[in-house]
């Protein structure tokens, strides 16, 4: 018998749709999530000045709880008296339908997500660049390396297994996806909105389907499980 | 790690003291400061200075940077006539709850597994760090239905603040911290109290604990703004609105209160929190990189 809730769960065509947008979010957070806090971590580690006020600056979102954020940004997207529209008009350009198009409501959702979470990403990075020799720089510069090739020769190198934990864990966090839809467009427009665990949270506490929603949870357990599972064994392997 | 970066990073003293350096230096720091600022500390000034506007004024499509008239009495509005004041005291209890009953299970849980060493206590740590792994979200389901039905003495815990203390106290990542903290002090510490006739509850509260200051203030910290933050889960297993915390009221809320008190309601969530962070800073953040480097 319970086969029959995959069954069932398979022949939901929201089913479908959850898992393709909520991968779709995944990917979107990273390219927004996953190198913009790099870029700014190493641009931040330069600065002599004013390094306290732009790690406190860049956590504070975080700090926030998440529902407030969500209430925020959607009076921020608000199509009338919203902050992003007004901004916009003021360089004389069209207002968006920022959470009521089918095609730009996920990325704006992935811009709050962004803008909630990348203080702890930022932070990381900024503590793995400090614990870059300086020497190899200096030694990397004595061969006469540009800026862009101790970059790309030093400064990547040695942050690629803190680079790798953190998209591992980007990834399962992101997969995870909730507060946004859920507040901000309730899975619309048409659907293009509806993730994993929001289709999960109507199962069971919305049509009281538990049995359905068992079945999305293991699945759901399995795909993070095997992140999970690169994610040990990159960090045993690293000690 | 600040004075070990302000060494030497990715680009060279010589490189920066040049005269174009020194320009190019200073014009990125301005930009970023500027855009930090505008980024993160400008939506926050925007929702406080919202709640001090009218309602009229918040539906002007042409806002204006001040309040045009100052409208504070939205707070008090907000805290009283909605009822704010009652779901901020809910928070307030069930992150206190949580705080407290955390540090009661996971310090036991921690000093059993670093001191007292029972039979397969290594067994018993390898399972909680496997929970680790387990996505929260994953275990939502399964978790509200033991909540809802406990084992073996079948009690309903929905609607009671239990729903949120007792989930929150099986917290791996709390005793892991804990336990690796213990696990530092020198056992001649507790030898000699134990010669002195102390039993392992009372060398637990006179010599481990207060050793373990900072450790208990990182874990103190995560636990209360963890549940302070907390919105899915309240909403799942507190569905009576007399005992909500204030994230789910809000949402609950947000389509029925005029925009400027929703707002100052907004401002009051986050203040407490944001009032952490300013004293415990340096905590949060060493807590933070020390939990995802080592972890």
């Amino acid at each position: 018998m319970g086969w029959e809730n995959y069954q069932r769960l398979f022949d939901d065509p929201l089913f479908a749709t959850a898992w393709t947008n909520t991968g779709y979010f995944t990917l979107l957070a990273l390219v927004f999530g996953f190198a913009a806090p790099f870029a700014v971590a190493v641009v931040l580690n330069e600065f002599r000045h004013a390094r306290s006020y732009l790690r406190m600056t860049v956590y504070l979102p975080v700090m926030l709880p998440p529902i407030v954020t969500m209430l925020l940004w959607r009076w921020f997207y608000d199509p009338g008296p919203g902050l992003f529209n007004n901004v916009l008009e003021v360089f004389h350009l069209p207002a968006q339908q920022w959470l009521e198009s089918e095609h730009l409501a996920m990325i704006s959702l992935v811009l709050v997500a962004t803008w909630a979470n990348m203080g702890t990403t930022t932070l990381i990075y900024l503590a793995a660049l400090g614990s870059i020799p300086g020497e190899l720089y200096e030694a990397a510069e004595l061969d006469g390396a540009s800026v862009r090739q101790r970059l790309r020769h030093v400064t990547i190198p040695q942050m690629r297994f803190i680079l790798m934990i953190t998209l591992l864990l980007q990834v399962i966090g992101t997969m995870q996806v909730f507060v946004e839809p859920f507040v901000l467009t309730g899975g619309g427009p048409d659907d293009a909105t509806v993730t994993v665990l929001l289709l999960l949270y109507r199962y069971a506490f919305v049509y009281n389907d538990f049995g359905m929603a068992s079945a999305m949870s293991t699945l759901l357990f399995v795909v993070l499980g095997l992140f999970a599972a690169l994610y040990l064994r990159l960090t045993r392997s690293k000690g | 790690m600040p004075a070990a970066s302000t060494e030497r990073t990715l680009i060279a003293p010589s490189e920066m003291n040049r005269r174009t350096g020194r320009l190019l230096y200073r014009f990125v720091l301005v930009l970023t400061v500027l855009g930090f600022t505008l980024a993160f500390v400008f939506p926050l000034y925007w929702m406080a200075s919202g709640a001090l506007k009218s309602s009229a004024e918040l539906a002007d499509p042409d806002p204006s940077l001040l309040p045009q008239s100052w409208h504070p009495e939205s707070y008090s509005q907000a805290w009283t006539n909605v009822g704010l004041g009652q779901y901020f005291l809910n928070t307030l209890l069930l992150a206190v709850g949580a705080w407290l009953i955390q540090l009661l299970v996971d310090v036991a849980a921690a000093y059993a597994l670093s001191k007292l060493r029972p039979v397969l206590g290594n067994v018993v740590l390898g399972m909680m760090l496997a929970t680790l792994m387990l996505p929260v979200s994953a275990l939502l389901v399964p978790t509200y239905l033991t909540v809802a039905d406990l084992p073996f003495i079948h009690v309903n815990l929905i609607n009671t603040p239990w729903a949120i203390w007792l989930p929150a106290c099986a917290n791996a990542f709390n005793i892991f911290i804990l336990k690796r903290f213990f696990d530092q002090i020198p056992a001649e510490l507790l030898e000699s109290a134990r010669l002195d006739g102390a039993g392992p509850v009372r060398v637990l509260l006179w010599v481990v604990l207060p050793l373990s200051r900072p450790v208990l203030a990182v874990v103190s910290i995560f636990a209360v703004v963890g549940v302070w933050k907390d919105f899915l889960w309240p909403l799942l297993v507190l569905p009576d609105p007399a005992r909500q915390p204030i994230t789910v009221a809000l949402n609950r809320l947000a389509e029925f209160m005029p925009a400027n008190q929703l707002l100052a309601g907004m401002v009051m969530a986050s203040i407490p929190l944001l009032v952490i962070f300013l004293i415990f800073q340096r905590h949060i953040i060493a807590g933070l990189t020390a939990g995802s480097l080592k972890g």
